[in-house]
């Protein structure tokens, strides 16, 4: 599976500059671990707090490396044919209808051939990754949302990059995808899914990474503004909150700040701001509380 | 192992493979599941990084064998165990800085390198003023270089030691008095500006100057490890440094660090309890037909209807009794388990809850309205009247009041969950009462945070009272909570 002359990146290195390139900030772990499932030909399972950039970063990586990104939203209830491939069942309908109008010589046989040849396909995103003949990148998003038993139907596709089909035979790919499937770890993946893929955790950044997230994102910011942001919001990434602030939320807060025309935060702004930044009210009153008082020692 | 010979580079001599081996065996033995596939997923990975790449050597293990987070922690541990002195981390670093950064350096590394220990090079005063203006100025290369004079100077290492570091750890730190230099750090900060700091502004400062004081212990921290592992091996140290994974932390034994480790494993572990029952709850069965969404869904098969509907089920939801004692010992354990419950109360249609050590009082109230469940468990600690007479357990005392005040509102859907370790001081059981609540409440469990084999010993009497449970549970860690409570649900 692991062809060396397909690789698309030399070295993690590479992998990161790239990344940057395309606005998208990665740290070690996260150029690592791409560059690897490149190599491998390996899927990523990427998990982590909602609004670090999960998504984001097959996008990116799709950007990068200028393939189309194929994207399956998972939710409960999704099934076979929704993620990989349906039979037109409507238009085979016309077809035998057709033949018998016609009333030509037609056998049966003949006819059930050409009802299940891929004219009568409806791809599905799955499939459709499989089937592509330029480079492709998928992304299976929020895969813990589909039952345990729902996970199997991915587990041909990620370690064979194949997809049965009864009627047809196998659908093998002609250049082997990379696979994102991010993951809000609101239930424990199968331990058969776990294996098949590289394990990838995008935490909240550390306060220089996400300084420069908000120097990319966030055009005209001052770089005194934005320092000042990232402190506050690891100041209260600390505190026991329902909800900490993801990235995501961290740059809403730097534009709103922005276009309030405030370049120093001090208590008061800051205190008058924080529903963009966290989205329970307890937690907003235990921030604006915390941020008043000086942080005990000891705390 | 062996036949995995052939699969690696050049570069890779049968140390290294040994190490390698070394290191697996080491996170099966943390608790990490290893599976021989990801073993040897992780060995063609290593093929493709650059072996004097420390970072993405140690990312290319981690992605490949590690598939948990709240694993990473054991992982890196055991990682800076046995690749500690592999890599460029360790020198590379002192290239990078200023002419003055190297001549200090080079002062430092005399005095590491002279006998003894001693650390000529530098007087005690000298190194905790360059410690000091290190911090004062991020200066990440010097603090590394400082942390390990400091650690030759003050931590006193005895070589052969059967020891995690820990005690070396405490001796460095105690001569460095790092409170002491917060305040110095912070008062400096208040003398730079002109006018007060405000109070943002000083909480501000204090978190930076707080996290690289982190950073140092961290550094002091892994550099006696690695000078433990050279003093015995990995093998040895891994043994001593092993901590066991959150999920198998004993809530009895627990220490303050695992503690906080426990909480912070606790809220996404209810997490994805809360959406596994409610699952569960949906698809258990089916509920009855639902005629109009048959009749809409035969519309695409021709009026056929070939797909019957079914209405989601509603199962009624049991309603929750948490009886706990909250007596010194088992006190982080109720304290989990009534999170635990809490988080899910949306899973019954009432939780009620109820502590005792020889009093017994309502607690209910206190989760209600609040948001914040720690903030319920500390007005538990505080404002519960659980005290009778000497503040020592007593079991039969306080269901026997239990029964009194609130044994008629247990009903046939009540499930009562006792939490407690049964251990009597030699009280009168009154365990009539668990005999009278089992025949009213639909289920009745003990939970127990003691092993089992420690059950019925010394003043233990949990036995008596299990006879007339549906069951006792073993509840040690968050896993084995974890279980009973998906089973309640």
């Amino acid at each position: 599976m692991t062809d060396v002359t397909a690789s698309r990146f030399d070295s993690p290195s590479v992998v990161r500059d790239g990344l940057r390139h395309v606005d998208y900030l990665a740290d070690d772990s996260i150029a690592g671990v791409v560059f690897l499932a490149d190599r491998l030909g390996k899927p990523i399972l990427v998990e982590g707090p909602a609004g670090t950039g999960k998504t984001q970063l097959a996008k990116s990586v799709a950007e990068l490396t200028g393939a189309r990104l194929i994207r399956l939203q998972c939710y409960e209830g999704l099934d076979e044919s929704k993620a990989l491939y349906e039979w037109n069942y409507k238009k085979q309908l016309l077809r035998i209808q057709a033949q018998r109008v016609g009333e030509s010589a037609g056998e049966w046989s003949d006819i059930e051939e050409d009802i299940f040849s891929e004219e009568f396909l409806l791809t599905r995103p799955l499939l459709e990754a499989i089937r592509a003949d330029e480079p492709v990148v998928l992304l299976i998003d929020e895969v813990d949302r589909v039952e345990v038993e729902t996970e199997a139907l991915l587990l041909e596709i990620l370690s064979d990059y194949q997809v049965s089909i009864p009627e047809l035979g196998t659908v093998a790919a002609k250049q082997i995808p990379l696979v994102f499937l991010t993951s809000n770890n609101t239930r424990e993946l199968s331990e058969a899914l776990k294996r098949r893929c590289l394990f990838l955790h995008i935490d909240y950044p550390d306060i220089a990474r996400e300084k420069e997230i908000v120097l990319t994102k966030v055009g005209g910011i001052t770089d005194s503004l934005a320092e000042q942001i990232v402190r506050i919001v690891r100041s209260i990434r600390s505190l026991e909150l329902k909800k900490a602030p993801s990235v995501s939320e961290t740059l809403d807060w730097a534009r709103t700040l922005l276009l309030l025309g405030i370049d120093h935060v001090d208590a008061e702004s800051a205190k008058e701001t924080l529903h963009v930044l966290l989205k329970y009210q307890s937690d907003i009153e235990k921030a604006a509380k915390e941020l008043s008082s000086s942080g005990a020692p000891g705390r | 192992m062996s036949d995995d010979l052939t699969a690696l580079p050049a570069g890779f001599d049968g140390g290294m493979l040994e190490t390698l081996a070394g290191f697996v065996t080491e996170l099966r033995r943390a608790g990490i599941p290893v599976s021989l596939t990801e073993n040897l997923d992780a060995m063609e990975a290593i093929r493709h990084v650059p072996l004097e790449d420390r970072s993405a050597f140690k990312y290319a293990l981690a992605a490949t064998m590690v598939k948990n987070n709240a694993h990473w922690k054991a992982f890196e541990t055991v990682f800076e165990v046995y690749f500690s002195f592999r890599g460029s981390d360790y020198r590379l670093r002192e290239e990078e800085g200023d002419g003055d950064v190297e001549a200090m350096l080079e002062e430092l590394i005399g005095a590491r390198e002279g006998e003894g220990g001693s650390g000529e090079g530098l007087s005690a005063e000298e190194l905790a003023e360059m410690l000091y203006r290190a911090l004062m100025d991020g200066n990440d290369a010097l603090l590394r270089a400082l942390a390990r004079a400091a650690v030759t100077r003050y931590a006193g290492m005895e070589p052969g030691r059967p020891v995690g570091g820990t005690y070396y750890l405490y001796r460095t730190l105690r001569q460095l008095d790092l409170d002491g230099v917060l305040e110095r750090m912070m008062a400096e900060a208040h003398a730079q500006v002109p006018s007060d700091l405000t109070e943002l502004e000083e909480r501000l400062a204090r978190d930076e100057y707080e996290s690289r004081l982190d950073a140092l212990r961290r550094e002091i921290e892994s550099e006696i490890r690695r000078r433990l592992v050279a003093d015995r091996g990995a093998e040895a140290v891994a043994r001593a440094v092993r901590k066991p994974l959150p999920e198998d932390i004993d809530f009895m034994h627990a220490s303050r660090d695992e503690l906080v480790a426990l909480r912070k494993a606790i809220a996404p572990l209810t997490r994805k309890l809360a959406v596994r029952l409610a699952r569960k709850r949906r698809h258990g069965r089916k509920g009855p037909l639902d005629f109009r969404s048959t009749v809409r869904h035969s519309l695409s098969t021709g009026g056929v209807p070939a797909d019957p509907q079914f209405r989601y089920p509603r199962p009624s939801k049991p309603e929750i009794m948490v009886i706990a004692d909250i007596s010194g010992s088992v006190a982080s354990f109720a304290r989990f388990t009534l999170q635990m419950v809490y988080a899910i109360s949306s899973q019954f249609s009432r939780v009620r809850s109820f502590v005792f050590i020889d009093g017994i009082d309502e607690v209910t109230d206190y989760f209600k309205g609040t948001d914040d469940i720690g903030h319920a468990i500390h007005r538990i600690n505080t404002e519960a009247d659980v005290i009778w007479v000497d503040g020592h357990s007593d079991y039969g005392h306080a269901f026997e009041t239990y029964w009194e005040r609130w044994g008629k509102e247990i009903s046939g859907k009540t499930t009562v969950l006792l939490l407690g370790d049964a251990r009597n001081n030699y009280h009168a059981s009154q365990s009539w009462v668990v005999a009278e609540m089992a025949k009213k409440a639909r289920h009745v469990y003990w939970l127990n945070p003691e092993p089992r084999s420690y059950w019925d010993t010394g003043d233990s009497i949990v036995g008596q009272y299990a006879a007339h449970c549906d069951s006792a549970h073993e509840c040690r860690n968050l896993k084995q909570l974890e279980r009973f409570v998906e089973h309640l649900g």
